[in-house]
C-alpha cells in the first residue's frame, strides 16, 4: 500500500512551518511521528496535497524543568519520554503510559505533540493530559497562544486548533511529591487502542484521599475528566462501597462507541473497573 | 510527482536514488537498492517484519517515508553478519535454538533484536518478549525466539549460555 502523491516540505522553523500551512491552506497536513497519518494516508483514508515535516525543526524537541513545570517539545518521542530520568521522577504516570503506547518501534516514532493534538479518542496521553491540568501551546499565523488541555477536545479529531496552527509544546505543572498515580488501561493486544482506560493522580493525608483527578480514554468521543467520580473518592480511605460509586460515577459520563472492542454496554462495565484498579494503585502508591 | 534525490548509508555504503515523496522507505530499500532481506509483512505498523535499525532506532521501515531518511544510517538484516562474513551472535542464536520457521519475521526479529541488546546487554526474558512486542511470528515461535536472543546476549556478554529448563 502506498500513499496517493503529494509535495514533501521539510521546514526548518517554526516560522516556516506556519508560513507553509497557511500558504498551502486545507490541503495541507503537518506530520509528526507519522504513525497515525500515514499509516491513514496508505489506506488513502487521508490524501493531502502536501506534507509538513516537522523532524526538521530541532527546538520543538527536549524536556526541560521551568520551576514548577515540566515543558515538553511537540517532537519530543514516547521513547525519549521513556528514556528521561526527569520524566521519571517527576511524572511517574507519564512513563507508566508512554510504555502502554503501540509498541516499541512506534514509541521510537510517535510523539507527545502528535499524540494529544491529533484528537483520536483512542489516544492515551490526552486523557492524561487532563488529568495533570497540562497546557498546550499552539502557534499558527496569528502567534501563540496557550490552552489548557482541557479545553482543547471538542469531538472526536476535532480540537481548538485554528486552521494553520500547529502544537509546538505541552506544559504540565508537576504534581505534588509524594502523590499516588496509575493509568490503568484494558486493551486486546499489545499495540491496540484501550478498550477502556483510566487516569488517576491522587494525594492522601491521614490516611484519607485529600486531592483527586480522575480522566478517561476511549469512553467518548473526546477524552474526559470524571469530576464527580474523583469528587466521590475526597476524603475517603477508598473502602469497596466508595470505589463502587467512583466507578458508577465515572460511568454515567461514559458513551464509549459499539466497535471490535466490544459493545458499548461491556466498555462502560469495564471502564469503571478501570476507574477502581487505577484509584487503588494509586493510593498505593502515594506517600 | 517530482522525484528527489535521496542519499543514506546502507550497512556501510552510501546509496543514493530518486524517490516520490511517497515512497516508503521499505521500497526504496528494496527496490532502489535491492536490499530484498527487509521484508513487506502487514503494512499497517504491526507486524514488524520491516523493522530496520535507523540512527540508533529500531523503526518500521512501512511507516516511514523514504525522503525522511535521507542522510541517515541504516541497517538491515544485509548488514548483521560479522565483516568476515561469519554469522553474528544474533544470526547464530537464531540458527541454534531454532528461532525460526518460515523465516519471514526473522529479519525484522534479528534488527529488533540488535537494538534491544545494544540498549539493555542482559535483559530478563519478560524484557525480551517486552521488546518484541511489535513483531509477529505468524509460526507462533516465540519460545525459541527468546532462547536464541538470550543465546546471541550471552555470547556478546562473553558467558555460556544456559537454556532454561521447560
Amino acid at each position: 500500500m502506498i500513499p496517493g502523491p503529494f509535495d514533501y516540505h521539510r521546514p526548518a522553523s517554526v516560522g516556516d512551518a506556519i508560513k507553509l500551512l497557511a500558504d498551502l491552506g486545507d490541503e495541507a497536513r503537518p506530520l509528526a511521528g507519522g504513525h497515525s497519518l500515514l499509516p491513514m494516508m496508505k489506506l488513502r483514508l487521508a490524501t493531502p496535497a502536501h506534507l509538513v515535516d516537522l523532524h526538521g525543526i530541532a527546538g520543538l524537541k527536549g524536556i526541560c524543568r521551568d520551576g514548577d513545570r515540566i515543558a515538553i517539545g511537540a517532537m519530543t518521542t514516547q521513547a525519549e519520554l521513556l528514556a528521561s530520568a526527569e520524566i521519571g521522577q517527576a511524572l511517574p504516570i507519564l512513563h507508566e503510559t508512554a510504555l502502554l503506547i503501540a509498541d516499541p518501534q512506534v514509541r521510537y516514532r510517535g510523539t507527545l505533540g502528535g499524540n494529544v493534538a491529533n484528537g483520536d479518542p483512542g489516544n492515551d496521553m490526552p486523557a492524561l493530559m487532563l488529568a495533570l491540568d497540562a497546557a498546550y501551546r499552539l502557534e499558527g499565523p496569528n502567534g501563540a497562544r496557550e490552552v489548557a488541555a482541557r479545553e482543547f477536545y471538542q469531538g472526536a479529531y476535532f480540537t481548538a486548533l485554528e486552521p494553520g496552527e500547529i502544537l509546538t509544546g505541552v506544559s504540565i505543572p508537576v504534581p505534588p511529591a509524594g502523590h499516588g498515580y496509575a493509568y490503568e488501561k484494558l486493551k486486546r493486544k499489545v499495540g491496540d487502542y484501550a478498550t477502556a482506560a483510566a487516569g488517576v493522580v491522587l494525594t492522601m493525608a491521614g490516611g484519607k484521599v485529600a486531592s483527586c483527578v480522575i480522566s478517561l480514554t476511549n469512553l467518548h468521543e473526546t477524552p474526559l475528566l470524571a469530576t464527580d467520580a474523583a469528587n466521590a473518592v475526597i476524603g475517603t480511605t477508598l473502602d469497596d462501597a466508595v470505589l463502587k460509586a467512583a466507578a458508577n460515577a465515572a460511568r454515567a459520563i461514559m458513551q464509549p462507541a459499539s466497535d471490535a472492542r466490544g459493545p458499548a454496554e461491556y466498555r462502560v462495565h469495564v471502564g469503571g473497573i478501570m476507574v477502581m484498579r487505577a484509584l487503588q494503585r494509586a493510593a498505593s502508591r502515594a506517600k | 510527482m517530482p522525484k528527489t534525490h535521496v542519499t543514506m548509508k546502507v550497512n556501510g555504503s552510501e546509496v543514493e536514488g530518486l524517490a516520490e515523496p511517497r515512497t516508503l522507505l521499505v521500497h526504496f530499500l528494496r527496490e532502489q537498492a535491492q536490499l530484498t532481506g527487509t521484508h513487506i509483512g502487514c503494512e499497517t505498523s504491526h507486524c514488524g517484519a520491516c523493522t530496520i535499525d535507523i540512527d540508533g532506532m529500531s523503526v518500521k521501515s512501512c511507516t516511514m517515508l523514504a525522503v525522511q531518511a535521507n542522510g541517515c544510517e541504516i541497517t538491515t538484516i544485509e548488514g548483521m553478519a560479522n565483516a568476515d562474513g561469519t554469522l553474528s551472535p544474533l544470526q547464530e542464536g537464531f540458527r541454534m535454538m531454532h528461532g525460526l520457521q518460515c523465516g519471514f519475521c526473522t529479519p525484522g526479529m534479528i534488527l529488533r533484536a540488535h537494538r534491544l541488546l545494544k540498549e539493555n546487554p542482559s535483559p530478563t526474558e519478560a524484557e525480551i518478549r517486552a521488546g518484541i512486542s511489535g513483531n509477529i511470528c505468524r509460526c507462533t515461535g516465540y519460545q525459541n525466539i527468546v532462547k536464541a536472543i538470550q543465546y546471541a546476549a550471552a555470547k556478546i556478554n562473553g558467558v555460556e549460555f544456559q537454556e532454561a529448563a521447560e
